[in-house]
C-alpha cells in the first residue's frame, strides 16, 4: 500500500543521475523521501523533524561508497541512525537490589497487557523462575477471567481478589501471597487507561507507592499512530516507565512508534510481541525495526513463515530431489501448496527486499489466481503423469486441458515452463557439485 | 411483508457525538482554528497545517492533497482573510468525509428475518464493546437483540461478552472456548431465527490482516450465515482503533476485500487521538464510517457525522463557526 523508501530513493536518484559524492542537493531530495517514509511509518512529526535534520549533518559530503548506489549510500546512513536510536544493545530486566522482583504492566486499553503478562510470566519461567502473575484489572468485564484462562493454559499460578478490591490493596495482597509461597517474580496487570484519565493515573501511582516495582513496562501497539508520543510522554511523567513491550509486530505495522517513543522518553524497547501464542515475544533487536520502519522488506519475518511451513528434512530431501534433477510435478504441488499457505503472493513479495517497484507493480499479472490454474492443472493429472512429466504426449493434453477446464495451450505453456525449470535446477546442481555456489545469497538493499 | 427503516436518526446523535468528543477535542486541535488566527495567509500557515494534519494521523497523501486543495481555493476565489480560508478548509474536509458516508446503504430491517451484524477487526480494537454498544443502539428502537460470542480463541472472551449481556439484558449464545467459531455462528443463527430475533451481532476474535488463514475463517463465518439466511450479514462491521496510525488504511483494505464490509466503526474517540484516519479511509477505500466509539459504557456511540467530526476533533466547537 504504500511504497517503500528504497523505491523512492532509488527514482530520486535516478533523476538527478549517478554521482560520486552526496551533494547539498542530493541529500535535499533523499531527505524528502525519508521524511516521507517516516511519516507513512507513523513516526511522530517532531521526531522525524530532529531524524531527519541529525541524518542530513551525517550525509553531507559523504562518498559514495564503492559499489553502491547513492540511493544505498542514503539508505544505509538512514538505517545506521535509526539503529543508534532505538538502541544498539538488547537491554534486559533490571534486577531489583533485593527480591522479589516486581514488574507492573500500563498501558492503554486493547494494547496487549494481559497477554503479554502471560508472555513474559512464561518467558521467564523458562529461566528457571517461579513468576505469578496478578490480576489487578477490575475494571474491565472477564479480565481478571481472562488472566486466570491464560494461567491455566501455561500452568501459572494468578492472584487475584475478583473485582471488589481495590487494585492496590489486591497488589499489596499478592507481593505478601507470594513471599509466602516463594514466588518470584511477581507480575502485576493493571487496567488498560487512557493517559488523560487523571483518576487511574493516579491509581498507578499508588499501587507503584505500594509495592516499589522494580520495573514499569508500557505496553504500546506497534500499529499505534502520532499520539503514541503523547501516550508514553503521559505515562513516563507519570510513572517513570522503565521499559516497553511493541506489540502486535507481527502484523504489516511499520512500527514507527517504537522509534518515537524511544526518541521522546528514552525508554528502552525491551521486548516484541509477535502473535497470539504465549510464546510469541521476543527481545527486542533493532536492525529489524529500522529496515521495517524504512518499509525495506522483512527477510526474517518471510524466513519464520516458510519455516513453520515445513521442516528441515523436507528441506533437506528437496533440496537433494532439485540438485539431481529430479524434481517433479509432484515437488512442484507440494511447494505450490507450501507457498500458499504462506499468505497471499503480494503480501509475500512485499516482504522481500529488493523487489523492485515494477515487480510490485505488476503483481495484478501474478495473482493468485495463477497458483489455482497450475494447481487445476497438475490435479487433472495421474500420478505417473506428474512423475513423468516429459511422457505426457498429445492426447494426454488434451485429456488434462479438458479436466481442468483450460485451454490446450496453457497445458503446453506450463509444462514447458516446468522444464525450463528443471533445467535450470540441474544446472545449480552441477555448480553446486563443483562448489561454484556461494552459500549465502546477500539480498540486495536497492 | 412489513418494511422498517433501520437508521432514522436517533433523537440527538450530534449532541452524543459532541459529548464524547469533548477530551479529544481539548488537545492540540484548536490549533487548526488559531492558526488562522493571524493575519495573512502565508507559507509558513501551510506548513504548519500540514504538520497539524499528520499530527492528527491524517497521513502524509491526504494531508498534503488537502493542503493543496486549499491553496488553489484561495489562488481562484482570490481569498485573503484566513477565516474565510478556514472555511474553505473545513467545508474541503467535511467533503472527504463525506465519500464514506455516501456509500452507505439504507439497510432495511425485514419483520422474521433476524439482521445480522458481524463484528470484525485486529486485536484490541475495542470489539466486544462495541458489540454491547450496537445492542443497546438498537435496542432503543426496541429491537431485540441476540449475541453470538464467536471469539473462541482469546481467553475470557466469551466471559466479556456474557458480562456485557447481563448488563445489557441481551442473550448470548456461546460455547466452550476452544470451540470451532463456525459452530458457534450457525447454533446463534439458527436461534435467532427460531427465536424471531430482530438483530443478531455476532463477535469475532480479533486477528491481524495479515493472517492469511484467520482472514479465510471470516470468510467461512460470512458463508455459514449466508447459507441460513439470504442476503446476510446485513451489516458488518470493521472496528479500527481511532488511536491507529496509517496502518488502518492497511486494515480497511484488507478486511473490506475479505469480507465485504459495510459499515466502519471508530472507537475509542475519547482518547487524545484524532482518528485522523478516517480521511484516507473516505478517500483511498469509500468504505462507509457508520460509528464512532467514545467511551467505555454501552452507551458510549453515536453515528459517524462528517461535520460534526471535523467540527469537534479539528476546529472546536464554538469559536468562529
Amino acid at each position: 500500500m504504500f511504497e517503500t523508501l528504497s523505491d523512492r530513493l532509488n527514482d530520486t536518484f535516478g533523476k538527478l543521475g549517478r554521482k560520486g559524492r552526496l551533494t547539498e542537493a542530493d541529500v535535499d531530495a533523499a531527505m524528502r523521501d525519508v521524511r516521507r517514509a517516516l511519516l507513512e511509518a507513523d513516526v511522530n512529526f517532531k521526531v522525524v523533524k530532529l531524524f531527519v535534520a541529525a541524518v542530513k549533518e551525517r550525509a553531507l559530503g559523504q562518498d559514495v561508497l564503492g559499489s553502491l548506489t547513492p540511493a544505498q549510500t542514503a539508505i544505509a546512513i538512514v538505517n545506521e541512525e535509526l539503529i543508534r536510536i532505538l538502541g544498539e544493545e538488547q537491554v534486559p530486566l533490571n534486577t531489583p537490589s533485593r527480591p522479589p522482583q516486581i514488574i507492573m504492566m500500563v498501558g492503554l486499553q486493547g494494547s496487549g497487557k494481559t497477554t503479554h503478562t502471560g508472555k513474559l510470566a512464561l518467558h521467564l519461567r523458562k529461566q528457571g523462575r517461579n513468576p505469578l502473575m496478578v490480576a489487578a484489572d477490575v475494571y474491565r468485564p472477564a479480565a481478571v477471567n481472562q488472566l486466570q484462562a491464560l494461567g491455566r493454559q501455561i500452568d501459572m499460578p494468578v492472584y487475584q481478589e475478583g473485582t471488589d478490591q481495590s487494585p492496590v490493596k489486591i497488589a499489596e495482597n499478592a507481593i505478601r501471597f507470594a513471599q509466602e509461597r516463594g514466588h518470584n517474580p511477581i507480575i502485576i496487570d493493571t487496567a488498560g487507561r487512557l493517559q488523560i484519565d487523571e483518576r487511574l493515573m493516579q491509581e498507578l501511582v499508588d499501587i507503584r507507592n505500594a509495592v516499589s516495582p522494580s520495573e514499569i513496562l508500557l505496553v504500546a501497539d506497534a500499529m499505534t499512530g502520532q499520539e503514541a508520543v503523547g501516550v508514553a510522554e503521559a505515562f513516563n511523567d507519570t510513572l517513570d516507565v522503565t521499559g516497553l513491550i511493541l506489540t502486535k509486530m507481527d502484523g504489516d505495522a511499520r512500527g514507527g512508534a517504537a522509534l518515537s517513543i524511544r526518541t521522546v522518553t528514552g525508554v528502552p524497547i525491551k521486548f516484541i510481541g509477535t502473535g497470539e501464542k504465549l510464546d510469541a515475544m521476543e527481545p527486542f533487536y533493532p536492525d529489524r525495526l529500522s529496515g521495517r520502519i524504512l518499509g525495506m522488506g522483512d527477510v526474517l519475518s518471510l524466513v519464520e513463515r516458510a519455516q513453520e511451513q515445513t521442516t528441515e528434512e523436507d528441506a533437506e530431501r528437496l533440496q537433494d530431489r532439485m540438485m539431481k534433477g529430479q524434481f517433479d510435478l509432484e515437488d512442484f504441488l507440494d511447494q505450490l501448496q507450501k507457498i500458499k499457505q504462506m499468505g497471499p503472493l503480494s503480501q509475500l513479495m512485499d516482504m522481500i527486499p529488493g523487489v523492485g517497484k515494477q515487480l510490485r507493480d505488476a503483481k495484478a499479472e501474478v495473482s493468485d489466481d495463477d497458483y489455482k490454474r497450475v494447481e487445476a492443472i497438475i490435479h487433472s493429472m495421474t500420478p505417473w503423469e506428474r512423475r513423468h512429466p516429459e511422457r505426457i504426449n498429445n492426447p494426454r493434453r488434451r485429456r488434462i486441458a479438458r479436466g481442468a477446464g483450460r485451454e490446450r495451450q496453457e497445458v503446453n505453456q506450463m509444462l514447458s515452463q516446468f522444464k525450463e525449470m528443471q533445467k535450470m535446477m540441474g544446472q545449480f546442481g552441477q555448480m553446486a557439485k563443483k562448489g561454484k555456489m556461494p552459500k549465502n545469497l546477500p539480498f540486495d538493499l536497492g | 411483508m412489513i418494511l422498517r427503516r433501520m437508521f432514522k436518526r436517533q433523537s440527538e446523535p450530534d449532541a452524543q457525538m459532541e459529548q464524547g468528543l469533548a477530551k479529544t477535542r481539548r488537545g492540540v486541535f484548536r490549533e487548526i482554528t488559531r492558526l488562522f488566527d493571524r493575519s495573512e495567509l502565508d507559507d509558513e500557515l501551510f506548513e504548519d497545517l500540514e504538520m497539524l494534519l499528520i499530527q492528527a494521523d491524517v497521513g502524509w497523501d491526504v494531508s498534503q492533497q488537502l493542503v493543496a486543495e486549499l491553496q488553489e481555493r484561495i489562488r481562484q476565489d482570490s481569498i485573503t482573510n484566513p477565516s474565510d480560508a478556514r472555511e474553505v478548509l473545513r467545508l474541503e474536509m467535511i467533503k472527504l468525509l463525506e465519500l464514506a458516508t455516501r456509500n452507505r446503504t439504507v439497510k432495511i430491517l425485514q419483520r422474521g428475518v433476524p439482521f445480522v451484524i458481524l463484528v470484525a477487526g485486529v486485536n484490541g480494537t475495542g470489539k466486544t464493546t462495541s458489540i454491547a454498544k450496537l445492542a443497546h443502539y438498537h435496542q432503543n428502537f426496541g429491537r431485540t437483540v441476540l449475541l453470538a460470542a464467536g471469539d473462541t480463541f482469546r481467553a475470557a472472551a466469551i466471559d466479556q461478552l456474557k458480562i456485557w449481556g447481563e448488563r445489557t439484558n441481551v442473550p448470548v449464545i456461546a460455547h466452550e472456548q476452544g470451540a470451532d467459531p463456525g459452530a458457534v455462528v450457525f447454533d446463534a443463527v439458527t436461534a435467532a431465527r427460531q427465536r424471531s430475533v430482530d438483530v443478531l451481532i455476532i463477535d469475532t476474535a480479533g486477528r491481524l490482516q495479515t493472517k492469511h488463514n484467520l482472514m479465510s475463517e471470516l470468510q467461512k463465518l460470512r458463508r455459514i450465515i449466508e447459507k441460513q439466511i439470504p442476503n446476510a450479514p446485513q451489516e458488518v462491521v470493521l472496528v479500527i482503533d481511532a488511536t491507529t496510525g496509517q496502518n488502518g488504511l492497511v486494515q480497511a483494505n484488507e478486511f473490506t476485500k475479505v469480507i465485504d464490509v459495510t459499515d466502519i466503526m471508530i472507537s475509542k474517540l475519547d482518547g487524545t487521538a484524532k482518528g485522523g484516519i478516517a480521511f484516507s479511509v473516505a478517500k483511498e477505500i469509500g468504505t462507509p464510517i457508520a460509528y464512532i466509539g467514545t467511551g467505555e459504557r454501552a452507551t458510549d456511540m453515536a453515528e459517524f457525522n462528517p461535520e460534526t467530526y471535523v467540527d469537534s476533533l479539528f476546529f472546536g466547537e464554538g469559536e468562529g463557526f
